[in-house]
């Protein structure tokens, strides 16, 4: 208050600065909003009283698709193996992207330019041309594809940004605590688990989720590899013609929940132990 | 000597699945890209270079409409998503990373449903165009779906959050102070924020163009809901060689030429970057 008073300038400036502001705040806001449009649908018809199949007008209100969520056999069976290939993803790929990400954080090394290129490579190529050398890979191996293909493919494409984000996290870690830790006894692996580790945690919870998050979303790498599994994004894919049920919007509904309570969770953890 | 190896014994596992399951399947279809034969009677490699001419002249419709689309779309993310960002950056207050939030919230609903949700919405008798069309505002034979700028702006709807994360990240760099000074030395408004804010905002416009062109022009998911059979991308074409006609040859040649296009383009800026702030801004 009496920063302005003192300033008169400011204050004039900051007028000046309304109307832009007044514009910009309701175009974020417009933005928002589009963003989330297709959401709002997705949400709204899965409340919706359809007839059979064909969710495509209003019909009133109802709740019975979250009491019948498991009543299309195959997409619960589609559900549960992407929920299924997305845990096992995130946890393989939170180990070996950590090791990498700790690895790169704390030490020089030869190969380490040639390291980070491959992973820039496996974060920034087309998804369309990583399913299809993997698809040509399986093939020439002779491999079946299915939820193992599946599995080991989201591991890969994932590993990389943990390993970025861990990698971060670890350059701003004081190196000497570590080092105290040895001088007062603690064997390296002690080290790790009482120092270390904590330390990181965050990171490799966000890496984490992440790796969770574009494993149970990802449809094109998946497309190529899937052979006969099908996963939820396939089986939408699949099931598009014949119209979608509402137990997908249900469920899409159930997902986002989910997605967001973590993300949230995990923010009001992090401001606390800021 | 333990310390010597630990970097390497730390790496062993996740760059071996990196080696056999991202490096060997690229070598794997560039020898594809080679080869000649079909399913039946399997493939040779017989350093056949024509597939790559064979299949580039046969698609250079849909490879030049995927760079095309690929371009409209992401200069439209950095056109929509410039000013947003530039408002939670600099007028977001304590509230950033709410706004930052709901802008990211499409990412917790699975990107297929999205884009039918797109379907669902824009239909010709929809609940957007339907009542429109009733009320005698459009013609009866008015459609958005089915045509480039569907798809386009599907692409463009899909891919914007990653376009507004990095331009974010570089204009909360900003030091107001800055603007401050600009402002001291009278400059106006538009002056400070062509020649202070505009330049130290270039290298998240950078890692957003990048993040965005490459996915967005080797998509076929918004070619195939949106677009319908008249606009399809290289991704189509691709996809639609290796799992329904089977000739891997083809396909495997225009992915690597596809790969090839958008790595010059992704290495020429990760030069003028520096690779690691690059690999950060994409891991956010």
């Amino acid at each position: 208050m009496t920063m302005t008073q003192a300033r008169p300038a400011a204050r004039v400036r900051r007028g000046r600065r309304g109307w832009g502001d007044r514009i910009l705040y309701a175009y974020t806001w417009l933005i928002i909003v589009w963003l989330c449009l297709p959401i709002a649908v997705m949400i709204t018809f899965g409340f919706n009283n359809a007839k059979g199949r064909l969710n495509l007008t209003w019909q009133g209100f109802t709740l019975k698709w979250y009491g019948r969520l498991f009543a299309v056999p195959d997409l619960t069976t589609a559900l549960v193996n992407s929920l299924t290939i997305a845990v096992l993803a995130a946890l393989g790929a939170t180990v070996l992207g950590t090791l990498i990400g700790l690895a790169l954080g704390r030490f020089r090394f030869r190969g380490q330019g040639a390291l980070n290129l491959v992973q820039f490579a496996a974060i920034s190529a087309p998804e369309t041309v990583m399913g299809a050398s993997l698809l040509s890979f399986f093939v020439q191996l002779g491999v079946g594809r299915g939820y193992l293909t599946i599995l080991v493919s989201h591991i890969m494409f994932s590993l990389s940004f943990v390993a970025v984000t861990v990698r971060a996290r670890v350059l701003t870690l004081d190196p000497f605590v570590e080092e105290a830790a040895q001088d007062l006894g603690a064997s390296g692996w002690t080290t790790f688990r009482l120092v270390t580790l904590p330390m990181i945690f965050p990171a490799v919870l966000a890496g984490g989720l992440l790796a969770f998050a574009l494993s149970i979303d990802d449809f094109i790498i998946t497309s190529f590899n899937s052979g006969s599994t099908l996963t939820f994004p396939l089986w939408i894919w699949g099931a598009q013609k014949n119209g979608l049920p509402p137990q997908v919007n249900v469920m899409g509904t159930l997902i986002f929940l989910a997605g967001v309570l973590l993300a949230v969770g995990n923010a009001v953890l992090a401001r606390r132990r800021r | 000597m333990r310390r010597r190896l630990a970097p390497y014994l730390l790496i062993l596992p996740g760059g071996l699945w990196l080696a056999i399951l991202f490096v060997l399947p690229m070598v794997v279809m560039l020898s594809f890209s080679l080869m000649q034969g079909d399913v039946v009677n399997g493939f040779q490699l017989i350093w056949h270079w024509q597939n790559y001419t064979d299949s580039l002249s046969a698609y250079d419709d849909q490879l030049i409409r995927s760079l095309v689309y690929g371009l409209l779309a992401t200069a439209a993310c950095v056109l929509l998503a410039y000013p947003a960002a530039y408002w939670i950056a600099f007028r977001g207050g304590g509230r950033k990373s709410t706004y930052l939030f709901l802008m990211l919230l499409p990412f917790f609903v699975s990107f297929v449903l999205r884009t039918f949700s797109w379907k669902f919405l824009l239909a010709d008798d929809g609940i957007v165009l339907g009542p429109l069309k009733d009320a005698g505002l459009l013609p009866q034979d008015f459609h958005v779906l089915a045509t480039g700028f569907a798809v386009v702006a599907g692409l463009t709807y899909n891919y914007l959050p990653f376009m507004v994360l990095p331009i974010y990240v570089a204009l909360e760099r900003v030091d107001p102070r800055l603007l401050e000074a600009a402002q001291d030395l009278y400059a106006g408004r538009a002056q400070a924020f062509l020649r202070v804010v505009l330049p130290l905002s270039v290298p998240g416009v950078f890692a957003g163009v990048l993040m965005t062109f490459v996915p967005v022009s080797a998509d076929y998911v918004n070619a195939t809901v949106l677009g319908g059979t008249n606009n399809t991308m290289i991704g189509n074409v691709i996809q639609n060689l290796y799992l329904v006609n089977n000739d891997y040859p083809q396909a495997a040649a225009l992915s690597f030429a596809l790969m090839a296009i958008l790595l010059i383009g992704i290495f020429a800026y990760a030069r003028a970057l520096g690779t690691e702030d690059v690999l950060e801004v994409a891991a956010r």
